[in-house]
Order: C-alpha cells, then sequence, then structure tokens
C-alpha cells in the first residue's frame, strides 16, 4: 500500500536549500507518495523544483497572516494537514528551526520522533540517529501513529527524480494561539551569514587563531570559499566570537562537505560536533594534536600564515573565472 | 512559587563509552548532571531570588546512583530533590509522563525548567511533551528569561544569529541554551550543606502510569568509527594553501 509521507521543506528567502532536498530524498521511499507540508508560501517554481524531487503533491498550508511565525501555530497547522491527507509519517529538518517546530509536533500528535537522523527505512521503522554526544550512532525503532523524523542537514546527497504534482491549498483554519505569542524575531548582527547546521564548507578556529581580530582572516577566507566560520569552545570562552559559531557536542552539530580546522586540536567534545563531516582538513602546528590523526588532509603549519594566502589565492580564481 | 527543574543524570562527555551487547553500554564510567541542564538549574535560583518565598525542585528519573546528580543540584541552589528510580531506560515519552506525574504529585509548578538536549539521548523533545502534557507553552534554546506582569518573556536562540522572542502564558516550560547564563560552580560550604537537603525518592512502578502508545526504542548501539586516513600537505604557506584548494576543487568538488 502506498505510504502518504509528509515533507516540511524549510524555505529561506531563496526557496528550497540543498539541505530540503536531501531530506526528500531521504524520505522518498519504496511505495510512498511524497506530500510536501508547505508553511511560507508556495508557487509554481517551487512545485517544479519539489517535483523533480519525487514530490507528488504540494500541500499550501494557508495561515493567517500575523501568526504565519509561532511555532505553536505551525505546529497545529501541520497536524490538521497530516490528518487531512492521512500523513502517516513526517520528515523534516534537525536545523535550528527544526527543533523548535518537529518536537511541537510529536509532542501533540503523541508520536514517536527522531531528531539528527542520517537515515530513515520507513518499512522498519527504524531510524539511525547519533547518542552519548556522537561517540555511537543508535538504530532507533519508532512505534505509534505517524512518527516524525529531523534530518540532519546534508546527512544525504539530493538525487533528482522527477515526478508530476500538483498543488492543493490547505486552509489551517483559524487555530487559537493564547499560551504563545511571537513579540518579534529579529538577526542580532553577530555570526556569519550562512547557517552553520547548513553550510556545505566550515571552516573554524580555535585557540590558536590567537584573538578575535584574527578570526577576520577566517570571516574573509569564508567569504570566498563561500562557507560558514565555526570556532571551538575556547574561542567562545574567551569571547572573540559569539556561542553561535561554536561547533562541538554543546554547540552547532554539523555535516558540511568539508571541515577545515584553524588552530584547533580537536578534543572529544569538538569530535562530537563535526565528525560526521565529508572531509576533514586540519591546520595545525603540533603534529601530535588529536585532530592531525583524524582528518583527511592536515599541514603542520601556523594557520595565521595558511589562511591568509588561501584567501588570496581565492580571490584570484574568482577574478579568472 | 514552585520552580520544578528537570536534571538528568548523564555519562560525563569525556569519559569513554563502551558498547555491550551491541545494545547498551557500560555504565561503569563517571556520571555527572547533564549541562545544559546546569543552566536550567541556575535560572531557576535566579527567578527565586527574585520571589521570595519560592523553592526550587530538583526532578530526576534514574538509576539509585542519580541521586549524586540530585545533591549536584542542590550544591548549585536546589532547596530538595525528588528521585524516581528505575532501572531501565526510558524513552522521552514515558520520561515526560514519569515527570509530569511526579511534579503533580508534589505541587502546582509555576515553572518548569529544563535543557534544551540531553547529551547522552539527545532527544531534544522532553520539554515539549511535557508542555502537551500539562497544556503548558514551551520554548526552547532559551538565551533570556524575564517574567513581565505575570507572563515569561523569553528568546529563542537560532542559527545565524537570529533570535526570535515569545511571550508565554505561566505556567510554562523553559527550555535552557547554553547562553542563558553562567552556572556557578558550587563551593565546599555549598557541597556540605546539600548533603543534608532533603531527597524524595521512590520508584517508578510507585507512579502507576499507563505504558504509552508510541515508544522509541534503541535496537542497535555501534560505536562512531573514525575511518580517516590522514595524508600530510608539505610545503610552505602558500603552497600549502595551494594544495588545499586543488583538493577542495579536485576531490571534494565544491569549489
Ligand atoms: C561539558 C563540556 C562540553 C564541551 N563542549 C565543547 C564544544 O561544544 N565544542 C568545543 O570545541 N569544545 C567543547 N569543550 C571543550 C573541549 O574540551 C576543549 O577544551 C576545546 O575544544 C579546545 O579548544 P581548542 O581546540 O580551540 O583549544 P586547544 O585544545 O588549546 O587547541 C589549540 C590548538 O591550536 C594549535 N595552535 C596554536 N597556535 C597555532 C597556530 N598559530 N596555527 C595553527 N595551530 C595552532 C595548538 O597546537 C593546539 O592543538 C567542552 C568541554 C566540556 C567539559
Ligand atoms: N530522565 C530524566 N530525568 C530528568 N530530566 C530529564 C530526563 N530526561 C530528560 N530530561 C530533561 O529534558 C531535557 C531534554 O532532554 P532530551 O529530550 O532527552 O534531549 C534534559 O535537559 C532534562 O532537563
Amino acid at each position: 500500500m502506498t505510504k502518504h509521507v509528509g515533507v516540511i521543506p524549510e524555505l529561506d528567502g531563496r526557496g528550497l536549500k540543498e539541505a530540503d532536498m536531501g531530506m526528500i530524498t531521504l524520505a522518498r521511499q519504496k511505495d510512498t507518495h511524497l506530500f510536501a507540508l508547505v508553511l511560507d508560501g508556495s508557487d509554481e517554481t517551487l512545485k517544479e523544483k519539489l517535483s523533480s524531487y519525487g514530490v507528488s503533491t504540494l500541500v499550501d498550508i494557508r495561515l493567517a497572516g500575523d501568526l504565519q511565525h509561532n511555532p505553536e501555530v505551525r505546529a497545529k497547522a501541520v497536524i490538521g494537514a497530516v490528518k487531512k491527507f492521512g500523513i502517516s509519517a513526517v520528515f523534516g529538518l534537525s536545523t535550528a528551526r527544526g527543533k523548535d517546530l518537529l518536537p511541537r509536533i510529536a509532542a501533540l500528535l503523541e508520536s514517536p520522533l527522531v531528531m539528527d537522523c542520517f537515515n530513515v527505512d520507513l518499512e522498519a521503522n527504524i531510524a539511525e540517529t547519533s547518542r552519548y554526544s556522537g561517540k555511537t550512532l543508535a538504530k532507533i525503532k519508532v512505534t505509534g501513529p505517524v512518527p516524525i523524523f529531523g534530518i540532519r542537514p546534508n546527512a544525504k546527497e539530493p538525487v533528482r527524480e522527477p515526478v508530476s504534482a500538483k498543488i492543493i491549498q490547505f486552509d489551517a483554519g483559524a487555530i487559537a494561539s493564547t499560551q504563545l505569542r511571537v513579540v518579534k524575531t529579529g538577526e542580532t548582527g553577530k555570526g556569519s551569514k550562512i547557517s552553520l547546521a547548513e553550510a556545505e564548507i566550515i571552516i573554524s578556529g580555535g585557540r590558536g587563531m590567537k584573538n578575535g581580530e584574527n578570526f577576520t582572516q577566517l570571516f574573509q577566507c569564508a567569504e570566498k570559499l563561500n562557507a560558514a566560520v565555526g570556532a571551538s569552545r575556547v574561542a567562545v570562552d574567551s569571547g572573540w566570537v559569539p556561542y553561535a559559531l561554536q561547533v562541538g557536542q554543546t554547540g552547532e552539530k554539523v555535516s558540511p562537505k568539508v571541515y577545515i580546522a584553524c588552530g584547533i586540536s580537536g578534543s572529544i567534545q569538538h569530535f562530537a560536533g563535526m565528525k560526521t563531516s565529508g572531509m576533514v582538513i586540519a591546520i595545525n602546528l603540533d603534529t601530535a594534536a588529536p585532530i592531525m590523526s583524524n582528518c583527511d588532509y592536515y599541514a603542520v603549519a601556523d594557520a595565521l600564515e595558511v589562511v591568509p594566502e588561501l584567501t588570496k589565492l581565492l580571490e584570484k580564481s574568482a577574478c579568472v573565472t | 512559587m514552585k520552580l520544578f527543574v528537570c536534571v538528568k543524570h548523564v555519562p560525563d562527555s569525556a569519559a569513554h563509552i563502551a558498547i555491550i551487547d551491541h545494545i547498551r553500554i557500560d555504565e561503569n564510567i563517571s556520571f555527572l548532571l547533564n549541562p545544559y541542564d546546569e543552566h536550567a538549574l541556575t535560572e531557576a535560583v535566579r527567578i527565586r531570588e527574585m520571589n521570595p518565598g519560592s523553592e526550587v525542585i530538583a526532578v530526576c528519573l534514574g538509576k539509585a546512583d542519580a541521586e549524586k546528580t540530585l545533591r549536584s543540584a542542590m550544591a548549585m541552589g536546589a532547596d530538595r530533590g525528588i528521585l524516581i528510580k528505575t532501572d531501565k531506560r526510558h524513552d522521552s515519552i514515558e520520561t515526560a509522563l514519569a515527570l509530569k506525574t511526579a511534579i503533580e504529585q508534589d505541587g502546582s509548578p509555576a515553572l518548569i525548567f529544563t535543557g534544551k538536549e540531553s547529551i547522552d539521548d539527545q532527544g531534544m523533545q522532553t520539554l515539549f511533551r511535557l508542555g502537551a502534557l500539562f497544556d503548558f507553552p514551551a520554548a526552547t534554546n532559551v538565551v533570556r528569561l524575564d517574567i513581565v506582569s505575570g507572563k515569561a518573556v523569553t528568546d529563542t536562540e537560532f542559527s545565524g544569529g537570529v533570535v526570535s522572542t515569545y511571550e508565554m502564558s505561566l505556567p510554562c516550560v523553559i527550555g535552557a541554551g547554553k547562553r542563558l547564563n553562567t552556572p556557578k560552580y558550587p563551593t565546599v560550604r555549598d557541597v556540605m550543606r546539600s548533603r543534608k537537603s532533603p531527597i524524595q525518592a521512590f520508584e517508578f512502578s510507585d507512579l502507576n502510569m499507563e505504558t504509552p502508545k508510541a515508544r522509541m526504542e534503541v535496537i542497535e548501539l555501534i560505536p562512531y568509527i573514525q575511518k580517516r586516513q590522514p595524508k600530510e600537505i608539505t610545503g610552505s604557506p602558500s603552497e600549502i594553501a595551494q594544495k588545499i584548494v586543488e583538493i577542495l576543487k579536485n576531490e571534494a568538488k565544491v569549489l
């Protein structure tokens, strides 16, 4: 029997993100009919894009304008669509927004939920995630109505599979939100523009960067690389960069394609946040630093000398193309 | 006001995790108070100081040894503790139900504090499940809390430095993020005093709860194997940079 599977894309200003496409690819399994549950407005372009990854039905969820950003209202609207379209499993992203939305849906539906999944087998209802500060992988068997899976961004390479699709409007109706009100949403002005959890490349600095000013080197290089800047806890605790940039067990968990660690020793707690990266490149003065024996490439060098050279080279190659 | 703080007894993040029978870990390692719960506790103590007559109660579902975590919580300022003893590992659905039942037996909460995440299960959901069971609003990764005219005003931090300010009716559930405050580590005197603070302990089965229908069950634990084989990049800083660019282009294909 065909399973109705809901996917919740997290749209930003530019539409569908790379991480959304990976998540949808993971949700597309044997005998599934994919419904995209879209909360942030849909159009033909979005439909085209979603359908090229196997989404057959785009459910355009209509919410009262001023309640658009209320996570409680969003959760209830998704639940409305889940019931209306007979959806039996929901996939979303384990991003900061996902962490504020998916557990709300699971709690209200009394559904099982696994966050930060690398893989999901819908037939067996088994999700793979990490446990114990990332030191082990765990297979979790879920039982109960409408299991929900938060997928780690970049856990799966997007693969296209075009289908024909239709848009259905779904009016979520009047959802009361008496308990939680969104006062405002804004940027603190700190942090890089590209979200750490979703970046393809992360260039991170640790104690070896020596001070906050030297982090400018990383920001400049990141701009040329289209990368996000990360940091170790030492760099954050020293006040060089805001906490939002911390990678690790008590910071962000990331899986970029490439992680470049500059002046980071590679403590257990730092690894907990970046060990699932595709490629790890370490620049460190000390050959004996743990990260040097647990990476793909290492250079025994001064990060403060290599990073500016890297930026220079990237500037040059940008001029050529 | 009764301020409840849910504290979890978790393996030390620096401890070596050894897997037994592919399904559980060797618990013969040091356990401590979940790091995010330290922030939850610190905030509850701060709210208590501003509201004379209030009480901070730490609640834990865990093995008998979790008493240590409750003692740490009391050394950090909790007035007393509640320990729901169990030898089993419960999923977040059952955990939330047990915490709710125990809290309710103790009295009506004005606020419930939790961490945004436990570092062992990394479930990221117990707070929302508690909220739904009580029908209280909840917020996660809270980095600021103010109580203003009978409401909780919180900042939740998202990636890229984006912050949303929520206003919630009381009672509510606050999932503490790391930037909420800076925990103060207890002095020897705090530790001595906490030894005398009361802990009410009872068995999980004493809660007489129905088993929830939905379940999340660990069926296999696999050590995270590091497969990386490091290769050295040599040369002057500019040669190293050149080689990195080539690797990014040709091997990682991200440029
Ligand atoms: C409960 C708990 C949670 C934690 N959570 C986290 C977390 O989420 N994230 C995290 O990162 N840490 C976390 N930590 C801290 C962690 O244990 C380490 O202390 C921290 O990661 C070390 O940061 P670092 O690598 O920048 O500094 P160090 O370990 O001091 O390493 C600095 C490295 O830089 C190298 N170096 C120095 N100068 C240069 C230079 N000019 N060029 C190149 N290399 C240079 C040195 O050789 C050294 O290897 C946590 C700790 C605890 C107890
Ligand atoms: N067994 C437990 N006992 C007490 N509090 C818990 C327990 N499990 C989870 N919590 C609380 O719920 C938060 C989130 O946990 P989790 O949903 O597992 O990530 C933790 O930071 C604790 O505050």
